[in-house]
């Protein structure tokens, strides 16, 4: 059989997709990049990685621009036909701001760039980015970013996510990452592609691209 | 071809923390009677054809604004 193939976008400015391919590789998955002008996803596509970076160099607002890109009509039949979409920092933004999940992501309260390790809790484990994960379970997973305080109806959402601890960046209800209602399309700031070898501190990013490739 | 102005502010009531950081430099410098600050955009068009504004405040709905967070103003001046 082989491996299920996985589409990661790049857009102009995109920075994190050769960490993101690479987590899918790692998690046995097939990686293929797609690119902004692309009308439809490579073929037999079965899931989408949109990577963390400053796409369309942040302008007018994080993932405004990119949101509105040809490929992102594509991602959004897939994710009408149940396909998985994870989409991290830049990405999450993405999805927000093209209407594929609720809310908006602002600057971070303190106005300051923040990169860091962070403890992650479950707050939702009915949904499948957090394997077997009881609520309450911490995961430890980098993020690092400006725009980060998701604003928006926790309601509309399913928050699979909160920060530990302090609030970081002045995130409502200290979301660090939700889910669309019907579970297939997930997005948090913190790098999950980042925390998948023992070398880098962490492998608790595995759980969110298993979840992708299932 | 007509110019279009549009203004984009952060919608009263939510935080705008660039707003925040330039109130707290303005009172240092010795502005203490600003009370409140709000940065928002501007954004001129120029377009051509019909109805510009109409065509604007479509941009903005579409693209220009996210009116989660921010409030648009479209002003043909002149």
């Amino acid at each position: 059989m082989s491996a299920t193939r996985v589409a990661v976008l790049r857009f102009p400015g995109t920075l994190d997709h050769e960490s993101a391919a690479r987590a899918v590789e790692g998690t046995g998955g097939e990686p293929v990049y797609a690119h902004h002008e692309d009308a439809a996803l490579p073929a037999g596509t079965r899931a989408v990685v949109i990577p963390g970076g400053f796409s369309y160099g942040d302008h007018l607002r994080p993932g405004a621009l990119a949101s509105r890109t040809p490929i992102m009509g594509a991602v959004r039949a897939h994710a009408a036909d149940g396909g998985k979409v994870l989409g991290i920092c830049n990405g999450f933004q993405i999805l927000c701001e093209s209407g594929l999940l609720p809310g908006v992501l602002r600057p971070n309260a303190s106005l300051s760039f923040i990169c860091r390790q962070a403890d992650l809790q479950v707050a939702d484990s009915g949904t499948p980015w957090t394997g077997g994960r009881n609520e309450g379970e911490v995961l430890s997973i980098p993020f690092k970013h400006h725009d980060g305080a998701w604003f928006g109806d926790p309601g509309e959402a399913r928050v699979v996510l909160r920060y530990a601890g302090e609030n970081p960046n002045g995130s409502i209800d200290k979301v660090a990452g939700i889910s669309n209602l019907g579970g297939n399309v997930m997005g948090l700031m913190p790098h999950p592609e980042e925390a998948q070898e023992p070398l880098l501190g962490s492998v608790d990013g595995r759980v969110l691209f298993a979840a992708l490739l299932s | 071809m007509t110019l279009v102005v549009v203004t984009v502010m952060p919608k009263k009531g939510v935080l705008d923390p660039q707003g925040q950081a330039v109130q707290g430099a303005l009172a240092h410098m010795g502005f203490g009677d600003v009370s409140d600050v709000r940065v928002g955009k501007r954004i001129e068009l120029e377009i051509a054809g019909h109805d510009p504004a109409g065509q604007a405040t479509k941009m903005c709905e579409d693209l220009l604004a996210n009116q989660l967070i921010e409030d648009f103003h479209v002003e043909v001046p002149g």
